[in-house]
């Protein structure tokens, strides 16, 4: 019953085109920024960083990547994993060659460098489309693996063949190393994830992404209105691969701290971003969100309630923990296409009515 | 009449039409062996309602394709604005002010109307990815200045009513104004109509020549239209070329070309005695 737009006028094109337009929405907007930021990283503690939040916020600013080249600019990758792997190793080298660098800079090059990287794997995608385009950004996963494994350079000469985060500190906390406390960890991947998600929302709503969505709906008519394919496609691969590239560097140094570059970022994690991205919602920042907790959440929940709840051994668990998630999966998919998002989207149409549908 | 002045003419009903906009020279196309267009030549004046009609097959939207930069012709000169024109890319030709609506509807369909609207704004927008992300400042501004000009073109056809529908939900009709919207909310000196008419009943005829009169009227801008009703195309035009196998067989005002011999020929058929 608070939730509608009567009375609620609009005198302005900016009141117009606002991110909430509706008042509660914009009221449940800043509870969430006050629970993540003023009360989350006082009660965090290690369990509920390393199993929910951490891995949630990072699996987010992936999401957003991928959700803004395939949801928005219609352009379908499974590369995902190999370019978080070069947003990890370019945030490993920099760390190690560059020790007095703080670390929201190697994170952002890190962002950079794979940019550059995901708009050179972008170039066949003005020739091809589809499941063609999918293919080819497949040989970048495989590509960008075996590279990271053979080349000894970007691993520093290891003997493991592994990297490991050194520690860093920022303003006297470390955020990477051993000896992080589990909020110092959390604030610092929800700062980013907060800046990121405000920026892609800037960009998906204006020009730059009705230049995506444009050639995501229609690739001839968009070109027949002045939008340059070329310039447009690269963007999104810049632009996603840039946040895929932070993700990578996060979940390398703040959560994992040593990777292995076929176990940390193998083909598995393209797919997983990629059902995140379906199961949120394509074209929905607020999708990505939801597909990162539901795949993130889904499996720490039925864990605890299976093993914690019933008893059942831990092997067990895990295989019928695998079998609901994949069913679940199904279940949405047909239910719901177009995800978590749209459901959202319905509930609120339902919400302005409520509780007098008439 | 002197259609032929170079500084212009005046049409019956009294509007002054100026020099020539668009001159296509000595067109020809060819997809292999088949000879899509030869060797046609035809001028667009300032200001004009010039209709391109023949039977189907005549190479009709093969030459609305050339003017909008889709293909390339083998041989031929297009000059616009007294200007020869390089081959180029169909953005290059939007960004010069040519734009355009389809014959099967090319909208973005998961998007809003007025997104789709906006998107024809896209050449006149100047704001870059750096500014797009911080939004505040420039981005804002300009998004609310565009944002006024789409809602005069929104209120010109009346479409107010479905500003914020996904284009997929709307019906056919509106459909193809929302495009024509689009295609208005580029400010383009040349727009041109690629059966404008198709598939509507007569009401929303009535409706869509009053919009294409009204645009001429108040913009001023020039139209090139192909299509298919005679009755809508001998009322609106102010001059007609028809077409038959890729050739141009009549070019003139409408009651001209309506009595020449080869254009009666090729939509009537001839008697052979």
């Amino acid at each position: 019953m608070f939730y509608r737009e009567a009375g609620d006028f609009k005198t302005s094109y900016v009141d117009d085109s606002q991110t909430f337009p509706i008042r509660f929405d914009r009221m449940r907007y800043y509870a969430v920024l006050v629970l993540g930021f003023g009360i989350l990283p006082f009660v965090m503690n290690d369990y509920w960083a390393n199993a929910v939040f951490v891995p949630f916020l990072i699996y987010a600013i992936a999401a957003i990547g991928l959700n803004i080249l395939t949801g928005y600019c219609g352009q379908v990758s499974l590369g995902t994993g190999g370019f978080m792997a070069v947003g990890a190793y370019a945030c490993y080298k920099l760390m190690t060659a560059f020790p007095w660098m703080p670390m929201p800079v190697n994170v952002l090059l890190a962002g950079l460098v794979t940019a550059g990287v995901g708009v050179l794997f972008g170039l066949p995608s003005l020739r091809i489309k589809g499941f063609y385009l999918a293919v080819a950004t497949l040989a970048a996963q495989f590509f960008l693996v075996w590279l990271f494994n053979k080349v000894p350079w970007f691993y520093n000469y290891s003997a493991s063949g592994q990297i490991t985060a050194p520690e860093r500190t920022l303003l006297g906390v470390a955020v990477t190393g051993a000896s992080t406390p589990a909020w110092a960890k959390y604030l610092f991947c929800a700062v980013f994830l907060f800046a990121l998600a405000w920026l892609a929302r800037n960009l998906t709503r204006g020009t730059v992404g009705r230049k995506w969505m444009a050639i995501r709906d229609m690739d001839i008519a968009a070109e027949i209105i002045g939008v340059n394919p070329l310039t447009t496609k690269l963007s999104a691969f810049a632009v996603s691969s840039f946040y895929i590239g932070i993700a990578g560097a996060l979940f390398f140094a703040v959560y994992l701290g040593a990777a292995e570059v076929g176990e940390a970022f193998g083909i598995q994690k393209s797919f997983l971003i990629l059902f995140m991205v379906i199961i949120g919602g394509l074209g929905s920042i607020f999708g990505s969100f939801a597909g990162a907790a539901f795949l993130v959440l889904l499996p720490v929940l039925l864990k605890n309630l299976l093993v914690g709840g019933l008893g059942w051994p831990t092997d067990l668990a895990a295989h019928i923990e695998l079998m609901i998630v994949g069913a679940l999966i199904i279940v949405f998919l047909i239910l719901e296409p177009h995800g978590l998002a749209q459901l959202w989207r319905v509930a609120k149409e339902k919400l302005r009515l409520w509780p007098f549908p008439h | 009449m002197n259609a032929m002045n170079p500084e212009g003419y005046v049409t019956a009903d009294g509007r002054k039409i100026g020099g020539v906009l668009m001159e296509m020279k000595n067109i020809t196309l060819r997809f292999g062996g088949v000879k899509a267009i030869t060797d046609i030549s035809f001028d667009i004046r300032e200001g004009e309602i010039r209709a391109i009609i023949g039977p189907n097959g005549a190479g009709k939207s093969s030459m609305l394709n050339v003017i909008s930069g889709f293909y390339v012709p083998q041989e031929g000169e297009v000059w616009f604005h007294g200007k020869k024109r390089a081959p180029m890319k169909p953005y290059q030709v939007a960004q010069q002010g040519i734009a355009r609506t389809f014959q099967n509807i090319a909208l973005f369909e998961g998007m809003s109307v007025l997104d789709n609207i906006m998107t024809g704004r896209l050449t006149l927008m100047k704001s870059g990815l750096m500014d797009q992300a911080m939004w505040w400042g420039r981005a804002q501004r300009e998004e609310t200045e565009h944002r006024e000009k789409v809602e005069k073109i929104i209120d010109f056809l009346e479409i107010q009513h479905i500003r914020k529908t996904p284009v997929g939900r709307l019906p056919y009709g509106l459909k193809k104004r929302v495009e024509l919207a689009r295609a208005l909310a580029a400010e383009p000196k040349l727009l041109l109509l690629d059966e404008p008419m198709a598939g509507m009943n007569v009401e929303e005829k009535e409706d869509m020549c009053r919009f294409i009169l009204d645009v001429n009227d108040e913009f001023g801008t020039t139209i090139t239209l192909i299509e298919h009703d005679m009755g809508v195309v001998m009322d609106l035009s102010d001059r007609v070329v028809v077409m038959d196998y890729g050739k141009k067989i009549g070019d003139g005002p409408p009651d001209e070309v309506r009595s020449n011999p080869d254009v009666i020929n090729a939509y009537l058929g001839v008697s052979h005695d």
